[in-house]
């Protein structure tokens, strides 16, 4: 049973979407991103994505980047990552862990699927990882009941769309803008019409869309067409404008008034 | 220089494949595609894009003239005796790709790219450059060819390369610093593949060389095995034989396939391919990346990688800004498992002994990368005796790295009067004459990743 489709199920039987926070482990250092990471749940988020800090982060713009990069340099890695996957299962969300490829395959697709399970994770998302390549991925979570997210994108074919969202466990991430990570001015239609391009392919599928949405009434707005929204960039930016768990609380507040409106 | 009648057009992109990457850009577990879905549609219509033009009469015509009447090719081949004679006696031939325009062999391969460019229809290219090579070729076939360029560039690299960024704005190019990450060739990259999925639509990324996501290992090899095809049948009209052994530098390892290629097939022909060792792979600080790496994924493909536990990209360290880049092409890789190609480390000692004896022997003043080239063809020419026919590529000129080359060597203001036709052990600097990242910093690239 997917543990993400079943909390996303959960909101939507409450009539709302779903409020996907993102956070990265180690910024400023791994307790303090950890206790960020519980106050983003008390504050309302369902599902807490787990950044795994990574050298060469191509999809992200400069906040996460920022962020990450003091992660990089103090040696964070995957043991880290677990502590904060039991921190929010824990405080009563779903975590789910967000990473690149590479810190995966070097720990291992094997031994990272039986870890993330044993801590109480949900699965994975892989921004840099398409199905066609995923083979050890897709058998690792098979084998231990995970959760596999992986991202359509405005570009995407309908042929594309078709095999992605075949590929996924959970939900799929619709990256609504062609872009880097970051928080935007507007949403702008593309995300409306990408969702209902994926609902198509895949009408059983849970459609979630993040890249750009910063605030309740952006999270209202998507969140009257899709799953679930995703906020990343303006979580970081909360910790990095010092803010600390604190802000991190009352941005979730914020979004979370914004998905039930 | 060879006298065989000049190739028909599409005789330099047409020869036979090697039997890989397969369909899906895979050399055995290597190359593929890690990228965002977002960049796929862009993959797949320069793949489709690519595929048809590389067969199609107009376009072959076209880049066989630019080729010939823009680059200078072929380009010619150079034996050079009193140098061999550090080198075992070792009968060594020099492939001059450093006589092409631009200094080096860059210029092979963002012709192609941006004659595609064009025919797809987009009117802007970026790039990558670790000091400026691939940077001042594509800013050159930009200008050629009308499109608009922008240059990422790390910070550092900008301040210390201040020539080819100069270069780079004379030929109407934007060179953007990166001020991200390690602020090096890698940083570059990162920002260049971010800018392209955000301008996807308008614009094209000319990749430098055969890494990164299917397609561009296969395409930039074939763009650049005109080096070694060129060569073989030069070789084999002024010999009557194939080499014992061709070597090249290997950074991200575009010029080493550019002349390995036409050799693959040949199991004779040894291929040998040189890392910068900088201190000594031992020391942690290099960019061996084959010698001293793992395979992981790093700028959307699976290849040999410097990284550490975590899977984090280590921070390579060379002489030679063009080969210092902790990443290698997957083809590579392939051609290392499959025992096809030998890799082996030249420190940046090694590389610079090597550079001075070809300055003093021949007259010849070439790149630091393609230096390590030649400190290789100095080991295995002892290895193989008098014997033994070497081919090395000179894949650039060193004019960018004579600041470098001066600093090392300690020669400042005063008079240079060592008469000597090579460097004896003696007369190279003491260790501790200047730090190797001192040199580093007045360094420049000649094969950039």
């Amino acid at each position: 049973m997917s543990r993400l489709a079943e909390r996303i199920g959960t909101a939507k039987a409450e009539g709302r979407a779903a409020l996907i926070a993102y956070l990265p482990v180690g910024y400023p250092d791994v307790d303090v991103s950890i206790a960020a990471i519980t106050a983003a749940v008390e504050g309302g988020a369902d599902v807490v994505e787990i950044g795994v800090p990574y050298s060469d982060p191509g999809m992200d713009g400069p906040v996460i980047q920022q962020a990450v990069d003091v992660a990089v340099r103090a040696g964070v890695g995957m043991r880290d990552v677990l502590r904060a996957v039991e921190a929010v299962a824990a405080a009563g969300a779903v975590p789910v862990v967000m990473s690149y490829w590479n810190p995966i395959e070097r720990y291992g697709a094997e031994r990272f699927s039986t870890d993330l399970a044993a801590a109480g994770g949900a699965g994975a998302i892989t921004p840099d990882l398409i199905p066609d390549e995923a083979a050890d991925w897709l058998a690792a979570s098979e084998k231990h009941d995970l959760d596999r997210v992986f991202l359509v994108a405005p570009s995407s074919t309908d042929a594309r769309l078709a095999s992605t969202t075949a590929a996924c466990r959970g939900f799929v991430y619709a990256a609504s803008t062609m872009g880097v990570t970051g928080t935007r001015a507007t949403v702008g239609d593309a995300a409306e019409k990408l969702v209902a391009r994926t609902r198509q392919a895949a009408p059983d599928l849970a459609v979630c869309v993040g890249l750009g949405v910063s605030n309740g009434s952006q999270a209202a707005e998507v969140a009257a067409f899709a799953d679930g929204v995703i906020v990343g960039s303006a979580y970081v930016r909360e910790m990095l404008e010092g803010r600390g768990a604190d802000g991190v609380r009352a941005l979730s507040e914020d979004l979370a008034k914004g998905v039930r409106s | 220089m060879t006298t065989t009648s000049p190739p028909q057009p599409g005789e330099r992109l047409l020869p036979a494949r090697p039997g890989w990457p397969d369909a899906t850009g895979h050399f055995g577990i290597f190359g593929g595609r890690f990228v965002p879905e977002a960049l796929i549609a862009a993959l797949d219509e320069l793949t489709e894009a690519y595929e048809a033009m590389r067969v199609d009469p107009v376009f072959l015509a076209e880049f066989d003239r630019l080729q010939r009447e823009y680059t200078g090719r072929p380009s010619p081949i150079t034996e050079i005796e009193r140098f061999a004679e550090h080198a075992g006696r070792a009968r060594i031939l020099l492939k001059r790709e450093d006589l092409n325009h631009t200094g080096s062999h860059k210029i092979n391969n963002v012709l192609g790219q941006a004659l595609l460019t064009k025919r797809i229809g987009k009117s802007r290219v970026i790039a990558e450059t670790g000091a400026g090579q691939h940077g001042v070729a594509t800013a050159t076939a930009a200008a050629l060819m009308g499109l608009s360029c922008t240059v990422y560039m790390g910070e550092e690299d900008t301040r210390r390369q201040a020539l080819n960024v100069a270069r780079m704005r004379l030929l109407g190019a934007e060179v953007i610093p990166v001020t991200t990450g390690s602020r090096t060739l890698k940083d570059a990259i990162n920002e260049a593949f971010r800018d392209w999925v955000t301008n996807v639509e308008t614009t094209n990324y000319v990749f430098g060389t055969v890494a990164g996501p299917h397609p561009f290992p296969a395409m930039v090899r074939d763009f650049q095995r005109v080096i070694g095809d060129e060569a073989r049948e030069q070789v084999l009209e002024r010999e009557g034989r194939l080499p014992d052994a061709v070597l090249a530098c290997v950074g991200g390892g575009s010029n080493a396939i550019g002349i390995f290629t036409a050799f693959v097939p040949d199991d004779g022909v040894r291929l040998i391919g040189l890392e910068a060792g900088g201190d000594g792979v031992d020391t942690g600080r290099h960019a061996a990346t084959i010698t001293g790496g793992t395979p992981g994924v790093l700028h959307g493909a699976r290849s040999y990688l410097l990284q550490d536990d975590n899977g984090q990209t280590i921070e390579s360290h060379s002489i030679s800004a063009g080969l210092d880049y902790p990443g290698v092409g997957p083809e590579h890789s392939y051609l290392h498992d499959i025992g096809r190609a030998e890799y082996r480390a030249v420190t940046d000692a090694e590389a610079m002994e090597a550079f001075a004896l070809l300055c003093r022997t021949e007259g010849i003043i070439p790149a630091i990368e393609s230096a390590h080239a030649l400190a290789g063809a100095m080991v295995v020419g002892k290895e193989l005796g008098p014997d033994a026919l070497l081919l090395v590529n000179l894949s650039g000129r060193g004019d960018k790295d004579v600041e470098t080359a001066s600093t090392w060597f300690g020669l400042g203001d005063r008079e240079e009067v060592d008469p000597g036709p090579g460097l004896d052990t003696d007369q190279q600097p003491t260790e501790g004459a200047i730090s190797n990242d001192e040199a580093v910093a007045g360094s420049d690239a000649g094969d950039e990743a």
